[in-house]
């Protein structure tokens, strides 16, 4: 079995009286892609936030390569990257601007062959120059994807990274996904609302709900333990119950 | 630290001002208009002058070096607030980029600033009022110095209240600096302030500079007192604000605030 890159142990997010991450653990390992499913407000995003180090945690540990992150930050962060619908990159610069100041912060060589090579897999030509204000929102999508596979990480967190991709586009995206994760062995945790989407990129899923993780195993076995055979039935069925039994893991 | 780091954030504004007029305007426009009202007012002032020396040199020096700790405090809360404006703090702080490199590349951003606004100001002082600053001596150096590091203690402390409580605080950008406007003694000396305010003003670093800048232009000799109170207060104040910005930075990572600031 493969090294576990990412290990979460009893991670709690409160924020004030309200708890937005209730003691989850779960591990990623190496090359794998791991499902974040749940409805909003699960606390999905909250758990990427505390990944990346930009929220805190209440109690728990994060472990990323062996090292605590709290202790390790600027190795691990060098080694990771995140693409999210929901974060844009400077509208007032251009798309190649944005990725040049992407690079230094992290720090890269071979700056132009770099930006060269993410722009071609991406089809990005025609909008290189263009400032960012000026893209629609799949080129948007497309520009912070180039962002977050310019640097090469080890680790990707992706935020429904193909939410506003037109399907031949989206996937071409997932396609390059599991290309990169092929070729290079990247980890990765990747959230979604497209139920068939998660299907066939996970090799993993965990469901959360209000914070806690009621369900972890393959797509098949999450549909086979719920009695379902379509993961959005599964979806539903949990997004619905009001309290949701936590199943042992 | 790692300069590279630093040097992405900065190359991220400088970009910025390749083709905004409107933050070219803020560089050159705000500090020539500035100096042409005050420059006709000291010209206007001058016909009535009897004990004071120099109308002049009072006024548009005391200008000049008042856009100098103005600009430092911009160059520093601005550039926050792009990032603010165009929610990227995200970005930046899900990379290896820490907070101490966040400052360290506003600062440079300020110094930047600073030039560029004293290069416009020192040559429309020049070509409309015949004053040139560097005839004060080589002696202002350090108090301009010491104007900068003012600066950026305002601007930490500005950039620290905006990331705690958000955009609501946004106007402390530019009104802030002017709380300390009153006790650095830009346009009258310390001596005209009631003795409560005057142990205020004592304490703040500008007053010193101002005060030095007076000397100089009164006396001719070198205000040794003031420089030392202005770099000892400066570094004070500035070693207290940065530590201060980092606890405000764990603050708003435990609260959530860092990636809501903006929305």
């Amino acid at each position: 079995m493969a090294e576990a890159v990412v290990q979460v142990q009893n991670l709690t997010k409160c924020f004030g009286t309200f708890t937005a991450v209730d003691g989850i653990s779960f591990e990623i390992r190496e090359g794998e892609i791991l499902g974040l499913l749940g409805p909003n407000g699960a606390g999905k995003t909250t758990t990427i936030h505390m990944l990346l180090g930009v929220i805190t945690p209440t109690s728990g540990a994060i472990r990323v390569f062996g090292l605590p992150f709290d202790q390790h930050r600027e190795t691990i962060l060098n080694q990771v990257n995140f693409s999210s619908t929901y974060v844009s990159l400077p509208q007032a610069l251009t798309v190649e601007e944005n990725l040049r100041v992407a690079a230094g912060l992290y720090g890269l060589d071979r700056v132009s062959e770099r930006i060269d090579d993410i722009v071609t897999r991406l089809e990005m030509q025609e909008f290189r120059s263009k400032l960012t204000r000026r893209l629609s929102s799949g080129q948007m999508t497309r520009l912070s994807l180039a962002k977050a596979f310019l640097s090469e990480p080890k680790v990707l967190f992706l935020d429904e990274p193909t939410a506003s991709l037109d399907p031949d586009i989206a996937a071409k995206t997932r396609a390059m996904i599991q290309e990169i994760r092929r070729t290079t062995r990247m980890t990765v945790l990747y959230t979604s609302h497209n139920m068939r989407e998660m299907e066939e990129m996970s090799d993993r899923i965990i469901f959360l709900q209000r914070g806690r993780i009621i369900a972890e195993g393959t797509a098949d076995a999450i549909k086979a333990e719920c009695g379902e055979t379509d993961l959005e039935e599964v979806f539903l069925k949990f997004a619905r119950e009001p309290e949701a039994p936590v199943h042992e893991r | 630290m790692k300069f590279h780091r630093i040097a992405a954030l900065l190359s991220r504004h400088l970009y910025l001002y390749k083709r905004s007029f409107p933050r070219v305007m803020e560089i050159i426009y705000w500090p020539f208009v500035d100096l042409v009202i005050w420059g006709f007012i000291t010209l206007y002032l001058e016909r009535f002058k009897g004990t004071m020396p120099s109308f002049v040199t009072f006024f548009l020096g005391a200008l000049i070096l008042w856009d100098v700790l103005f600009r430092a405090q911009q160059g520093i809360t601005i550039s926050f607030l792009e990032e603010v404006w165009s929610r990227n703090l995200m970005n930046l702080f899900a990379s290896p980029l820490k907070p101490s490199e966040f400052l360290a590349a506003t600062m440079l951003l300020s110094i930047a600033k600073v030039v560029t606004v004293s290069f416009v100001t020192v040559l429309v002082a020049l070509f409309f009022y015949s004053f040139n600053v560097f005839l004060l001596g080589l002696s202002l150096v350090p108090f301009i110095v010491n104007l900068i590091v003012t600066g950026w203690c305002i601007g930490v402390l500005t950039t620290g209240l905006i990331m705690r409580y958000g955009q609501e605080v946004e106007v402390l950008a530019w009104g802030l600096v002017f709380l300390f406007q009153p006790i650095s003694c830009v346009f009258y000396p310390m001596s005209v302030l009631p003795e409560w305010l005057r142990a205020i003003a004592w304490m703040n670093p500008a007053a010193h500079v101002f005060e030095g800048m007076r000397r100089v232009i009164t006396t001719g000799g070198f205000p040794v007192q003031d420089l030392l109170w202005s770099m000892g207060l400066n570094a004070l104040y500035l070693a207290a604000l940065i530590f201060w910005f980092h606890r405000m930075f764990a603050v708003c990572k435990e609260k959530g605030l860092l990636v809501r600031v903006g929305e």
